[in-house]
């Protein structure tokens, strides 16, 4: 018995010793990225074959996880050694990241093209404390969409430029029969909703945090929440907005049950297309509005960013990988599904080309970008968020008594 | 031989299997319990002892005591429906007529699928806008218009029993099939001869025969539906408001998405013992079931 366990081990070691030395050859990077629908699964492995065309001594093994399971995964990977030297951030990770050292900072990595190319609204996605944590890859903010043909059904001239005047352009059009329920957007109890709520929260200029306690109890924070419930009570507001992500006010939209819709960039060109949706053709596209007095325009910073993980036993490939995926000439062959970080790219043709609308919303949408907060407490400080909305939209308690309990619970 | 010579042999040739336990069972459990009395974050720093301070917390919180309930209710309502559905579906799998080993292949697919797979389908019948739930009620007229069958807290929670049912009912019943293929058929002759009614029948013939294996398959069900994580975290993520978090969402929250590793420890252990303390329970009952017979 113990002889042929000193038999297995011996084995063991020596298949351990002949895959070192395979490994001599190539670098193998493992990267992290998510499922959606704007750089698809099928897209990024195009990207990628491309990158190791131009660089054969470099192997890149991709997986692919819903946004959902994005950060926990890699913070998952992380605890127990790594495994990942390329991940796929979002906007509010950089803070608990780079205070849980789960990626390094590349800030004397980036070069001096790069700070001058790159738009200076893109930056904070991957910024925490003066230092920056990988590149911008996915600029991304939530855009009023809008359905031409019922609102010209309607008699409305020009689409919403307040919030305001967004709920009564879909009273009117529900009391014209039109449509039951005219406005679609991502309520369910996930980051989703989030972003919808920091959108009003800029337009009623509003504040998460302040002096490192919630400040969004009271102002700008309990009239966007008010808003949401209006809205939702009033039956303007698609009620099953409350268990919607992303996909299904995309599928309502392009069902044409939407009169109007918040959504990413992404959602413009597929709701375009005839294969996918019944009113291509139809989509208007304009910066969420804003609120007399206080805003133009409203925003939130929905962008996704690349870095190196700590525990990467390649940074200079992983850079290099990154430095490719991010480039402008990446960008701008897929500017039709995101668009460029590059601001130069937005002078370009080719790049600018049938998708005009979207480009002229995004020059004002992303340039009134607002950050969630910065925070290494953000995971809980949203589940609260989440679970408060959720609350006052469902009538179990008033806003203002769900935002206090979202700030007890929020960990700050 | 001698005695201790054959219990040394027995001892050695256990070796490997206590090896693997240890290392793949007693030593992350002898470490969940260090971590739950530290305040230790799942990445960096190794946390200082807190003494019992995660347990107060955990426990103190009006979070648990709703997870508490909240899983309780999903435990009890699956499991019954499925013991109930499962016997029901066994007994008719027992009787003679054509197409039913076709009919005893189908009913098991539920339960092969993948819990995502399965999740993700159920999601899809319950989609407020195009699901097929709400398009066959409305077509029998149960309801006047579509509902938001996973957005509503007074119907997340049964929309979750009822998927969990459909892929478990399965199990219980391949266990009951398998115990009605024992009973003797001269049995069941000579209780007809007699005249007993059918519920007589399955009283009496029946059910002796059914109740340890249906005991069995009882355990196995309330400890994993008071596990339940996967399917509630692809259909609602706890939501509407929190009314489907179940412990184990909770335990994953505190663990994974908080990072709070030592009170996430805390609260596991604490799910841990209630779990232990049902599967205690049970083998009593399963003893005196076997005792009985």
């Amino acid at each position: 018995m113990l002889k042929s366990i000193r038999t297995t081990l011996l084995c063991a070691t020596l298949a351990g010793v002949s895959f070192v030395g395979h490994a001599h050859a190539e670098t193998t990077l493992n990267a992290l990225f998510m499922a959606q629908a704007a750089y698809s699964e099928a897209d990024v492995r195009a990207m990628t074959e491309a990158f190791t065309k131009a660089n054969p001594d470099v192997k890149v093994n991709l997986e692919f996880v819903p946004y959902e399971g994005l950060h926990d995964k890699t913070v998952l990977a992380q605890g127990s050694g790594g495994g990942y030297d390329v991940v796929l951030f979002d906007v509010i990770w950089p803070a608990e990241y780079a205070s849980n050292k789960v990626l390094v900072d590349v800030t004397d990595r980036i070069t001096g093209e790069m700070k001058s190319g790159v738009l200076p609204g893109a930056w904070t996605t991957v910024e925490y404390d003066g230092k920056r944590y990988g590149m911008p890859w996915i600029l991304d903010t939530k855009y009023l969409f809008y359905n031409k043909e019922i609102l010209e059904k309607a008699g409305i001239k020009a689409p919403p430029k307040t919030w305001d005047e967004l709920a009564e352009q879909a009273k009117v059009i529900k009391d014209k029969g039109l449509l039951a329920t005219p406005i679609a957007w991502s309520w369910s109890q996930a980051e989703a909703a989030i972003c919808d709520y920091t959108t009003l929260v800029s337009a009623y200029g509003g504040k998460f945090i302040d002096g490192g306690k919630p400040a969004f109890t009271s102002g700008g924070g309990l009239d966007a929440l008010n808003y949401m419930v209006t809205s939702y009570s009033s039956g303007l507001t698609n009620p099953n907005s409350k268990e919607f992500l992303e996909e299904d006010v995309r599928k309502v939209f392009q069902n044409g049950e939407a009169a109007f819709a918040l959504n990413w960039t992404y959602m413009y060109n597929l709701a375009n297309d005839p294969k996918e949706s019944k009113v291509a053709g139809k989509v208007g596209v304009v910066p969420a509005p804003g609120v007399a007095g206080k805003s133009e325009v409203s925003a939130v910073n929905g962008s996704m960013g690349l870095g190196i993980t700590s525990t990467s036993k390649n940074p200079d490939e992983a850079w290099k990988y990154i430095v490719y995926m991010t480039s402008q000439q990446t960008q701008n062959a897929y500017a039709k599904l995101s668009l460029p970080i590059w601001a130069s790219s937005y002078e370009d043709a080719s790049v600018t080309k049938g998708q005009e609308e979207l480009i002229g919303a995004a020059k004002l949408g992303l340039a009134a970008m607002y950050p969630r907060p910065t925070t290494p407490k953000y995971q809980e400080l949203s589940t609260a968020l989440q679970q408060a909305i959720q609350e006052a939209l469902l009538g179990q308690a008033s806003a203002e008594d769900a935002l206090k309990t979202a700030a007890e619970n929020s960990g700050l | 031989m001698s005695g201790t010579w054959i219990t040394t042999r027995a001892w050695l040739l256990m070796l490997p299997l206590l090896v693997v336990m240890i290392a793949v069972i007693g030593w992350p459990l002898v470490d969940t319990v260090r971590l739950s009395f530290t305040d230790a974050r799942l990445v960096g720093t190794e946390g200082t002892f807190v003494g019992f301070d995660n347990y107060a917390k955990m426990l103190g919180g009006s979070n648990f005591l709703r997870a508490f309930v909240t899983t309780t209710w999903f435990a009890v309502v699956s499991v019954t429906a499925e013991m109930v559905i499962g016997v029901l579906a066994a007994l008719l799998l027992n009787q003679q007529f054509r197409g039913r080993t076709a009919l005893r292949a189908l009913m098991i697919l539920p339960w092969a699928l993948p819990t995502v797979v399965n999740a993700t389908l159920w999601r899809l019948i319950y989609n407020p806008e195009y699901g097929a739930l709400n398009a066959a009620l409305t077509q029998i007229g149960l309801i006047d218009s579509y509902r938001s069958w996973l957005g509503e807290p007074g119907s997340a929670l049964t929309a979750l029993i009822i998927a969990d049912c459909w892929k478990n009912f399965p199990l219980v019943a391949l266990i009951a099939l398998a115990a009605l293929q024992a009973v003797p058929r001269d049995i069941t002759a000579a209780s007809l001869v007699d005249g007993a009614g059918p519920f007589n029948r399955f009283r009496y013939v029946i059910m002796p025969y059914l109740a340890g294996p249906l005991l069995v398959a009882l355990v196995l069900r309330t400890i994993e539906a008071f596990k339940v994580f996967d399917l509630i975290w692809v259909m609602t993520r706890g939501g509407p408001a929190n009314s489907t978090r179940t412990l184990s969402i909770l335990v994953y929250q505190e663990a994974f998405s908080f990072q709070r590793a030592g009170s996430g420890a805390s609260l596991a252990l604490i799910v841990t013992l209630l779990v232990t303390v049902l599967a205690v329970a049970y083998a009593g009952l399963v003893r005196k079931a076997a005792g009985a017979s």
